[in-house]
Protein backbone atom coordinates (compact mmCIF):
# COMPACT_ATOMS: atom_id res chain seq x y z
CA UNK A 1 0.00 0.00 0.00
CA UNK A 2 1.68 3.23 -1.08
CA UNK A 3 -0.91 5.84 -0.14
CA UNK A 4 -2.23 6.52 3.33
CA UNK A 5 -5.94 5.85 3.69
CA UNK A 6 -7.72 8.20 6.08
CA UNK A 7 -11.04 8.06 7.87
CA UNK A 8 -12.59 10.82 9.96
CA UNK A 9 -15.62 10.58 12.23
CA UNK A 10 -17.50 12.91 14.56
CA UNK A 11 -18.54 10.99 17.65
CA UNK A 12 -21.91 12.15 19.01
CA UNK A 13 -21.73 12.53 22.77
CA UNK A 14 -25.47 12.85 23.24
CA UNK A 15 -26.55 9.43 22.08
CA UNK A 16 -25.18 6.36 23.84
CA UNK A 17 -27.01 4.00 21.51
CA UNK A 18 -25.02 5.27 18.52
CA UNK A 19 -21.63 5.03 20.30
CA UNK A 20 -19.38 2.67 18.40
CA UNK A 21 -20.80 3.39 14.95
CA UNK A 22 -17.42 4.64 13.72
CA UNK A 23 -15.68 1.47 14.90
CA UNK A 24 -18.19 -0.70 13.07
CA UNK A 25 -17.51 1.27 9.87
CA UNK A 26 -13.72 1.01 10.30
CA UNK A 27 -13.97 -2.73 10.91
CA UNK A 28 -15.99 -3.13 7.71
CA UNK A 29 -13.52 -1.03 5.69
CA UNK A 30 -10.49 -2.94 7.00
CA UNK A 31 -12.20 -6.20 6.06
CA UNK A 32 -12.82 -4.87 2.55
CA UNK A 33 -9.15 -3.86 2.34
CA UNK A 34 -8.20 -7.45 3.16
CA UNK A 35 -6.36 -7.01 6.46
CA UNK A 36 -5.83 -10.11 8.67
CA UNK A 37 -8.62 -10.81 11.21
CA UNK A 38 -6.34 -10.34 14.25
CA UNK A 39 -5.28 -6.86 13.06
CA UNK A 40 -8.89 -5.90 12.36
CA UNK A 41 -9.96 -7.11 15.79
CA UNK A 42 -7.21 -5.19 17.59
CA UNK A 43 -7.97 -1.93 15.76
CA UNK A 44 -11.72 -2.18 16.12
CA UNK A 45 -11.75 -3.14 19.83
CA UNK A 46 -9.24 -0.41 20.76
CA UNK A 47 -11.22 2.17 18.81
CA UNK A 48 -14.60 0.98 20.11
CA UNK A 49 -13.47 1.25 23.75
CA UNK A 50 -12.19 4.74 23.00
CA UNK A 51 -15.44 5.77 21.35
CA UNK A 52 -17.46 4.50 24.31
CA UNK A 53 -15.17 6.40 26.69
CA UNK A 54 -15.62 9.62 24.72
CA UNK A 55 -19.40 9.30 24.94
CA UNK A 56 -19.44 8.31 28.63
CA UNK A 57 -16.94 10.85 29.92
CA UNK A 58 -16.36 13.63 27.42
CA UNK A 59 -19.58 14.42 25.53
CA UNK A 60 -18.17 13.00 22.30
CA UNK A 61 -15.31 14.15 20.11
CA UNK A 62 -13.59 13.08 16.91
CA UNK A 63 -11.98 9.87 15.72
CA UNK A 64 -9.34 9.76 12.98
CA UNK A 65 -7.82 6.63 11.49
CA UNK A 66 -4.77 6.48 9.22
CA UNK A 67 -3.95 3.26 7.45
CA UNK A 68 -0.27 3.24 6.44
CA UNK A 69 2.09 0.66 5.06
CA UNK A 70 3.52 -0.34 8.44
CA UNK A 71 0.76 0.46 10.91
CA UNK A 72 -2.75 1.72 11.56
CA UNK A 73 -3.05 4.84 13.72
CA UNK A 74 -6.18 5.81 15.64
CA UNK A 75 -6.42 9.30 17.15
CA UNK A 76 -9.33 10.05 19.49
CA UNK A 77 -9.76 13.68 20.50
CA UNK A 78 -12.25 15.13 22.96
CA UNK A 79 -12.82 18.41 24.76
CA UNK A 80 -14.08 16.79 27.93
CA UNK A 81 -12.96 17.24 31.54
CA UNK A 82 -9.57 15.53 31.12
CA UNK A 83 -8.27 12.61 33.21
CA UNK A 84 -7.25 13.77 36.72
CA UNK A 85 -5.16 10.72 37.62
CA UNK A 86 -3.88 8.79 34.63
CA UNK A 87 -2.14 6.15 36.71
CA UNK A 88 -5.41 5.28 38.48
CA UNK A 89 -7.37 5.40 35.22
CA UNK A 90 -5.02 2.84 33.71
CA UNK A 91 -5.70 0.35 36.51
CA UNK A 92 -8.07 -2.48 35.62
CA UNK A 93 -11.34 -2.08 37.50
CA UNK A 94 -10.96 1.63 38.31
CA UNK A 95 -13.85 3.64 36.91
CA UNK A 96 -15.49 7.00 37.48
CA UNK A 97 -18.50 6.07 35.35
CA UNK A 98 -21.88 6.61 36.96
CA UNK A 99 -24.24 3.80 37.90
CA UNK A 100 -26.50 4.50 34.88
CA UNK A 101 -23.56 3.70 32.58
CA UNK A 102 -22.93 0.40 34.37
CA UNK A 103 -26.57 -0.47 33.77
CA UNK A 104 -25.81 -0.10 30.06
CA UNK A 105 -23.01 -2.68 30.27
CA UNK A 106 -19.99 -0.38 30.54
CA UNK A 107 -18.00 1.41 33.24
CA UNK A 108 -16.22 -1.66 34.61
CA UNK A 109 -12.89 0.14 34.52
CA UNK A 110 -11.57 -1.89 31.60
CA UNK A 111 -11.68 0.75 28.86
CA UNK A 112 -8.20 2.29 28.97
CA UNK A 113 -6.44 -0.96 30.02
CA UNK A 114 -8.17 -2.70 27.14
CA UNK A 115 -7.14 0.00 24.67
CA UNK A 116 -3.54 -0.43 25.80
CA UNK A 117 -3.82 -4.20 25.57
CA UNK A 118 -5.14 -4.23 22.01
CA UNK A 119 -2.80 -1.58 20.61
CA UNK A 120 0.95 -1.91 20.09
CA UNK A 121 1.56 1.66 21.20
CA UNK A 122 -0.65 4.08 23.13
CA UNK A 123 -0.04 7.68 24.07
CA UNK A 124 -2.39 9.83 26.18
CA UNK A 125 -2.29 13.61 26.37
CA UNK A 126 -4.75 15.02 28.84
CA UNK A 127 -5.34 18.38 30.49
CA UNK A 128 -7.94 19.12 33.13
CA UNK A 129 -10.74 21.26 31.72
CA UNK A 130 -9.28 21.14 28.19
CA UNK A 131 -9.63 17.58 26.97
CA UNK A 132 -7.87 14.37 26.06
CA UNK A 133 -6.15 13.06 22.94
CA UNK A 134 -5.38 9.37 22.74
CA UNK A 135 -3.15 8.04 19.98
CA UNK A 136 -3.00 4.29 19.38
CA UNK A 137 -1.00 2.34 16.84
CA UNK A 138 -1.46 -1.23 15.67
CA UNK A 139 1.49 -2.67 13.76
CA UNK A 140 0.95 -4.41 10.45
CA UNK B 1 -22.31 -27.26 17.82
CA UNK B 2 -24.52 -25.78 15.14
CA UNK B 3 -26.43 -22.59 15.91
CA UNK B 4 -29.60 -24.48 15.02
CA UNK B 5 -28.87 -26.88 17.91
CA UNK B 6 -28.47 -23.91 20.27
CA UNK B 7 -31.84 -22.67 19.08
CA UNK B 8 -33.46 -26.04 19.82
CA UNK B 9 -31.71 -26.57 23.16
CA UNK B 10 -32.68 -23.11 24.40
CA UNK B 11 -36.24 -23.24 22.96
CA UNK B 12 -35.28 -20.02 21.25
CA UNK B 13 -36.98 -17.86 18.67
CA UNK B 14 -34.72 -16.59 15.90
CA UNK B 15 -35.08 -12.82 15.35
CA UNK B 16 -32.64 -12.59 12.44
CA UNK B 17 -29.94 -14.59 10.68
CA UNK B 18 -31.98 -17.74 9.84
CA UNK B 19 -29.65 -18.33 6.90
CA UNK B 20 -26.67 -18.86 9.24
CA UNK B 21 -28.22 -21.50 11.50
CA UNK B 22 -25.95 -24.17 9.99
CA UNK B 23 -22.87 -22.26 11.17
CA UNK B 24 -20.71 -24.19 13.66
CA UNK B 25 -19.67 -22.56 16.95
CA UNK B 26 -17.15 -23.97 19.39
CA UNK B 27 -17.61 -22.01 22.60
CA UNK B 28 -19.86 -19.51 24.34
CA UNK B 29 -19.83 -16.90 27.09
CA UNK B 30 -22.41 -15.06 29.17
CA UNK B 31 -22.29 -11.54 30.56
CA UNK B 32 -24.27 -8.36 31.03
CA UNK B 33 -21.07 -6.32 31.19
CA UNK B 34 -19.89 -5.56 27.68
CA UNK B 35 -16.67 -4.15 29.18
CA UNK B 36 -15.87 -7.64 30.46
CA UNK B 37 -16.74 -9.26 27.15
CA UNK B 38 -14.32 -6.90 25.39
CA UNK B 39 -11.62 -7.55 27.99
CA UNK B 40 -11.79 -11.27 28.61
CA UNK B 41 -13.48 -13.00 25.70
CA UNK B 42 -11.23 -14.47 23.04
CA UNK B 43 -12.81 -16.79 20.54
CA UNK B 44 -16.29 -17.34 21.87
CA UNK B 45 -18.79 -17.55 19.05
CA UNK B 46 -21.95 -17.08 21.12
CA UNK B 47 -22.93 -14.46 23.67
CA UNK B 48 -25.79 -15.01 26.12
CA UNK B 49 -26.94 -11.83 27.80
CA UNK B 50 -29.78 -10.18 29.64
CA UNK B 51 -28.69 -6.72 28.54
CA UNK B 52 -30.70 -5.19 25.72
CA UNK B 53 -29.11 -2.29 23.86
CA UNK B 54 -27.25 -1.66 20.61
CA UNK B 55 -23.87 -2.01 22.31
CA UNK B 56 -24.52 -5.73 22.76
CA UNK B 57 -24.60 -6.19 18.98
CA UNK B 58 -21.60 -3.87 18.43
CA UNK B 59 -19.61 -5.70 21.10
CA UNK B 60 -20.43 -9.06 19.50
CA UNK B 61 -19.36 -7.64 16.15
CA UNK B 62 -16.05 -6.35 17.56
CA UNK B 63 -15.36 -9.79 19.04
CA UNK B 64 -16.24 -11.60 15.78
CA UNK B 65 -19.11 -13.42 17.48
CA UNK B 66 -21.72 -15.00 15.25
CA UNK B 67 -24.70 -15.39 17.58
CA UNK B 68 -26.33 -13.41 20.40
CA UNK B 69 -28.98 -14.99 22.64
CA UNK B 70 -31.17 -12.71 24.75
CA UNK B 71 -32.29 -14.62 27.82
CA UNK B 72 -35.61 -14.43 29.69
CA UNK B 73 -37.32 -13.68 26.40
CA UNK B 74 -36.02 -10.13 26.29
CA UNK B 75 -36.90 -8.43 23.04
CA UNK B 76 -34.22 -6.62 21.02
CA UNK B 77 -35.28 -3.42 19.26
CA UNK B 78 -35.71 -3.17 15.48
CA UNK B 79 -32.55 -1.03 15.33
CA UNK B 80 -30.59 -3.78 17.06
CA UNK B 81 -31.93 -6.43 14.70
CA UNK B 82 -31.09 -4.27 11.69
CA UNK B 83 -27.55 -3.74 13.00
CA UNK B 84 -27.17 -7.49 13.61
CA UNK B 85 -28.29 -8.18 10.03
CA UNK B 86 -25.67 -5.75 8.72
CA UNK B 87 -23.00 -7.45 10.85
CA UNK B 88 -24.10 -10.98 9.91
CA UNK B 89 -24.97 -11.92 13.50
CA UNK B 90 -27.72 -14.41 14.37
CA UNK B 91 -30.02 -12.99 17.07
CA UNK B 92 -32.40 -15.12 19.09
CA UNK B 93 -34.33 -14.91 22.32
CA UNK B 94 -34.82 -17.69 24.79
CA UNK B 95 -37.29 -18.10 27.66
CA UNK B 96 -34.53 -19.56 29.84
CA UNK B 97 -32.65 -17.59 32.49
CA UNK B 98 -28.97 -16.89 31.83
CA UNK B 99 -27.74 -19.43 34.37
CA UNK B 100 -30.02 -22.15 33.01
CA UNK B 101 -29.19 -21.34 29.39
CA UNK B 102 -25.47 -21.59 30.09
CA UNK B 103 -25.96 -24.85 31.99
CA UNK B 104 -27.93 -26.41 29.15
CA UNK B 105 -25.34 -25.50 26.51
CA UNK B 106 -22.39 -26.46 28.71
CA UNK B 107 -23.85 -29.86 29.59
CA UNK B 108 -24.45 -30.51 25.89
CA UNK B 109 -20.77 -29.93 25.17
CA UNK B 110 -20.48 -26.25 24.29
CA UNK B 111 -17.65 -25.12 26.56
CA UNK B 112 -16.15 -21.71 27.23
CA UNK B 113 -13.12 -22.32 25.03
CA UNK B 114 -9.96 -20.40 25.68
CA UNK B 115 -10.70 -17.30 27.73
CA UNK B 116 -8.30 -14.40 27.41
CA UNK B 117 -7.47 -14.02 31.13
Amino acid sequence: MSETIKFHFDVDGQDFSSAGEASVVVKKKLRQLGFPPDVIRKVSIAMYEGEINMVIHANGGTADVWVDEDDITIVLTDHGPGIPNLELAMQEGYSTARENIRALGFGAGMGLPNMKKYSDHMDIETEIGVGTTITMKVNL
Amino acid sequence: MKISEIKDLLDAEVMCGEEALDHEVYSACCSDMMSDVLAFVKDQGVLLTGLVNSQVIRTANMMDMVCVVFVRNKVPTEDMIELARECGIVVMRSPHRAYDGCGILYSEGLGRGDMNV
